[in-house]
């Protein structure tokens, strides 16, 4: 019985608490922006503003769910769907900590080719063009980036990386592999400086520009559910996951992610857009290299050093 | 590269430094005497209306939000029968303020107008009208205009000039 029931409310207690975040990191980010902004954001409904979070829900819950007569209407229902789905789905892999985690399984870009495509709009259409190249650009050497810190524990298992980083944090032996990293996973979660798809100040809104109500809302908690995952990705490859002194591991964890998301937020209240060709040349002509060549100086090493 | 670490890190600073907004039902700004805000239609001296319906303002006014009516009292002075401003149209450009002769209508420095119903945002003249000279306080038209009121002839009052007799020649 209990080999059931444990995981269902493992995976409850996860999902719930992921979702939470998700929602919660919006007030956060609007906070976060202000201190760096000098300004306040959101500060009146609730403790800290705390609340405005449930009145933005309740807001857009309530709004008109739009969907345009020329949109292609199953795909355009189905696209906000797909990008929840699909970053729950990676949420399943992440060991918060060394006894709780689901299972040992990326599939964004489909929502934003299929959101764009299926708008039927000239800017969602470019918006999910830009998103769909950019993905798949940085998607490679993504892959690539992690194989150092693959070789070196010798495993793929997440938890087994996380044990190999007893001694010393990924991070310093790998750390152009945890600046490609970095920003391969900005450039996966579409976020501020990287975020061309969406680009407000050209596009509109990009691919999910003739989204409204719960549908825009499932984009753009999504979005953030990705900023919480690649942060815990950075966290459990690079920064010892839950490893730390003193304080229990799910709490180590949930900070290392924090900082990251932190950072992320910095990010987006610091750096200007960069132009659509200089990402891509940024992508195929620097950072795919820089990767493919510490995969080769780590596997080498590794061959000299550690057999 | 370094640039842009150099960005991240001055953005990081200014965690610590002060914020700029102005918390407003908390904190109330400060706004000059002259600032353009609530418009209201003050008295002299004497507690009478200045106002003499001449219809400058309702004229000047360009998005027509002044309606008023020009009525006589037994003294032959002019006073508006009806005054009505529609604060919903208002765009406070101070226009009324600068073409009225008597200073009777004023910009004041208020802005909380908020209301829950559009009606609300009529202004008859009993809701315009101050007690006292608002931001004028020693000015008087009947005294410096060269118009005859009661216990007054041309000519009479303070800054003013015997009327010209425009039947004769001479200088």
């Amino acid at each position: 019985m209990t080999a059931i029931t444990l995981p269902l409310l493992l995976i409850a207690a996860i999902l719930f608490a992921v979702l939470t975040v998700a929602a919660g990191l919006i007030w956060f980010e609007r906070r976060l922006l202000g201190l760096w902004q000098d300004r306040y954001g959101p500060n009146r409904v609730g403790p800290f503003g705390l609340a405005q979070v449930l009145a933005d829900m309740v807001k857009i819950f309530f709004k008109e769910d739009w969907i345009p007569p020329f949109a292609d209407r199953p795909v355009f229902v189905i696209a906000p769907a797909v990008i929840i789905v699909t970053v729950l789905m990676s949420f399943a892999i992440v060991p918060f900590s060394r006894h709780i985690m689901v299972v040992d399984l990326n599939m964004g870009v489909y929502s934003v080719a299929l959101a764009g495509w299926s708008s039927d709009n000239k800017y969602a259409l470019l918006g999910s063009l830009r998103g769909v190249a950019q993905m798949l650009s940085y998607e490679v050497f993504m892959g690539l980036s992690l194989m150092g810190v693959v070789m070196l524990a010798g495993s793929y298992n997440l938890s087994a990386i996380v044990m190999a980083q007893e001694r010393v944090w990924f991070v310093i032996p790998q750390f152009i592999g945890f600046v490609t990293f970095l920003i391969a996973g900005i450039a996966e979660t579409r976020r501020l400086p990287l975020d061309l798809p969406e680009a407000e100040s050209e596009l509109v809104a990009g691919y999910h520009t003739e989204y409204s109500s719960l549908k825009f809302g499932m984009f753009f908690v999504g979005e953030y559910m990705g900023v919480t995952l690649i942060s815990a990705f950075i966290t459990l490859l690079f920064f010892g996951g839950w490893r730390g002194p003193v304080l229990p591991g799910i709490v180590w964890f949930s900070l290392k992610t924090c900082a990251f998301i932190c950072f992320f937020i910095l990010m987006r209240a610091a750096l200007p857009r960069p132009r659509y060709d200089q990402l891509m040349a940024f992508a195929w002509k620097v950072l795919l290299p820089l990767a493919l060549v510490n995969l080769l100086a780590t596997g080498a090493i590794v061959l000299a050093f550690f057999r | 590269m370094w640039s842009i670490v150099q960005t991240l890190w001055k953005v990081f600073l200014h965690a610590a430094s002060k914020r700029r907004t102005v918390l407003y039902p908390e904190v109330r700004p400060r706004l000059p005497a002259r600032w353009r805000g609530r418009i209201i239609l003050s008295r002299d001296q004497a507690g009478k209306e200045r106002c003499v319906a001449c219809y400058l303002c309702a004229a000047a006014c360009p998005v027509d939000c002044i309606a008023l009516q020009a009525a006589q009292d037994a003294s032959g002075r002019r006073y508006p029968a009806f005054f009505r401003i529609n604060f919903s149209r208002c765009i406070f450009c101070g226009y009324c303020e600068e073409a009225c002769p008597t200073y009777a209508i004023q910009l004041t420095p208020d802005f909380e107008m908020g209301e829950w119903k559009r009606r609300s945002l009529i202004y008859e003249k009993e809701d315009l009208l101050i007690s006292g000279p608002g931001k004028y306080r020693d000015y008087n038209f009947y005294e410096v205009s060269g118009v005859a009121i009661e216990g007054k002839n041309p000519g009479e009052g303070i800054d003013d000039e015997p009327p010209v007799d425009i039947r004769s020649l001479l200088p």
